[in-house]
């Protein structure tokens, strides 16, 4: 069969490659608030005055980004599982509960983005300048308020180019997690090529596509930040 | 009390999937090695030749090398991997007549192949924004004094864009530590995988943390010996103002959070998957 029949034919595998581009889509998307949530957490609690706290999340940070995506996704993945197995048997369940993969890519790949986006968070964190804070308590704000309104639109602005980077990154690594359960798009790819022998065809189809989404992106965030930036220098 | 203390010692640090499979890790430590070092070195040299014809003024050299580093930096190096190691199977025949179907033939080399490449993409845009970083009027000092365009390029302009690589070199070998793992999906037995060797055998979760154990202990070391190079480097800079060195440091934690701090250019230069 010549390659466009293969892709775009009716028994093609256009569709499958479509649907775990979706997948792949969704496993980014899903993972940026909890990850870069995440992140701002830890970053907050780098910044605590107990030396107990501060020296925890740098040692998960240390971890995280001391150690192979791949291998970070794997403990996350199998501990993930081992906990819920060791929790499920103390609480007397007969059956146990499998771990859907998608929820646990999401899990892995976030633990992975929080650690990187944690140090991204810290640099906005400190080059807030301390006014703000004192000028937003003088004027009456609550706490919840000051990080709302005051903080966040300027740490934000600060964070996005780092931020974005790790978008990149993210999204290069949900590549990651077809090796685990999950059908994203180059899990499509292998199943097509493995059922056609034609490999550099369908990984190439997923390169483009993976290339579409950097590039879409990039221009993306180069637009965000302009919009983060107007009204400075 | 010291029994039960061994006991649990034994649970948490499993004596015996050590004294078993312990040399396996050391040859995946020694496998890992070799890739990333071909890799980067290799890397070096097609970079080298893709960060000229980059900053080429033919618009045809520069728009190849911008497209070859905007598709490795844009795609999983996983998928790119995947293209090379069972790519080179679909064109066997090729390959054979070509006679290097012996080299593709082994995960190893299509691993170091793959990785490359991608290093190449990603140390290309390290060295143009190195390069482009040294003053115009340093090239026009050096030649109104008559240097010799060779000269201009090793005495001027190299040895003040080394020290501005050196750090996201560093980040790059490091990145490039850490995805060499992924040679272990394609059946290598590098450090990855021969932990999941072991896994597989013991059905021990503990072999995942210790080989992350082992990569981190890596990466601190190179992180140190960076650090080490960078100071004795630079250290001309470092005299002339005291507070360069702290905020060198800091500025070394966010560069490994991905954001390479001393690129210049504004092109985003993440780590790969």
């Amino acid at each position: 069969m010549n390659w466009f029949s293969l892709l775009f034919g009716s028994e093609g595998w256009g569709s499958l490659l479509l649907e775990g581009a979706v997948v792949t889509i969704l496993l980014a998307v899903t993972t940026v608030p909890f990850g870069f949530g995440a992140g701002l957490a830890l970053a907050v609690l780098k910044l605590s005055p107990s030396r107990v706290v501060r020296g925890l999340c740098e040692a998960f940070t240390t971890f995280f980004r001391g150690t192979p995506d791949l291998l970070s996704l794997f403990i996350v993945y199998y501990g993930l599982q081992a906990l819920i197995d060791r929790v499920s048997k103390l609480i007397g369940l007969s059956s146990p509960i499998e771990l859907n993969a998608f929820v646990a890519g999401v899990i892995a790949l976030s633990v992975v983005a929080a650690a990187y986006s944690s140090e991204v968070w810290v640099s906005a964190l400190k080059a807030v300048p301390k006014g703000q804070h004192e000028a937003a308590h003088s004027l009456g704000l609550d706490a919840k308020r000051t990080f709302l309104f005051i903080l966040m639109p300027q740490l934000v602005r600060i964070a996005l180019p780092g931020l974005g980077n790790i978008w990149m990154v993210l999204l290069k690594d949900t590549s990651l997690i077809s090796t685990l359960a999950v059908i994203d798009l180059l899990r499509a790819a292998s199943e097509a090529s493995k059922n056609t022998t034609r490999p550099i065809l369908f990984y190439s189809a997923a390169a483009a596509i993976y290339l579409v989404f950097s590039i879409l992106s990039g221009v993306l965030q180069s637009r965000l930040e302009r919009r983060a930036n107007r009204g400075f220098a | 009390m010291l029994d039960t203390l061994h006991d649990s010692a034994a649970a948490l640090l499993n004596f015996e999937m050590m004294s078993r499979y312990g040399w396996r890790l050391v040859d995946g430590i020694w496998i890992t090695t070799q890739v990333v070092t071909l890799s980067v070195t290799l890397g070096f040299l097609i970079a080298f030749l893709v960060c000229r014809a980059r900053m080429s003024r033919n618009r045809m050299l520069s728009g190849a090398a911008i497209s070859y580093i905007t598709f490795f930096r844009g795609t999983p190096l996983l998928c790119q991997l995947y293209l090379v190691y069972y790519g080179a199977g679909e064109i066997r025949p090729l390959l054979t007549n070509l006679g290097v179907w012996w080299l593709f033939r082994e995960a190893f080399v299509c691993c170091v192949f793959a990785f490359s490449l991608n290093t190449a993409a990603y140390q290309a845009e390290i060295m143009r924004g190195a390069l482009s970083s040294v003053p115009k009027g340093q090239v026009e000092a050096a030649a109104a004094l008559g240097l010799s365009q060779f000269r201009i390029s090793r005495h001027v302009i190299w040895p003040q864009a080394f020290i501005v690589a050196l750090r996201p070199f560093g980040n790059e070998l490091i990145a490039m530590i850490k995805s060499s793992a992924l040679a272990a999906i394609v059946t290598l037995l590098d450090l990855m995988g021969e932990t999941r060797f072991i896994f597989a055998r013991t059905f021990d979760f503990l072999i995942y943390v210790y080989a992350a154990i082992i990569y981190l202990v890596i990466v601190e070391i190179i992180r140190r010996v960076w650090g080490l190079i960078e100071r004795s480097c630079s250290r001309h800079l470092i005299v002339a103002t005291g507070e360069t060195q702290s905020r060198g440091q800091d500025e070394g934690r966010i560069c490994r959070a991905g954001r390479h701090g001393l690129s210049h250019g504004g092109a985003p230069q993440g780590q790969r998957a």
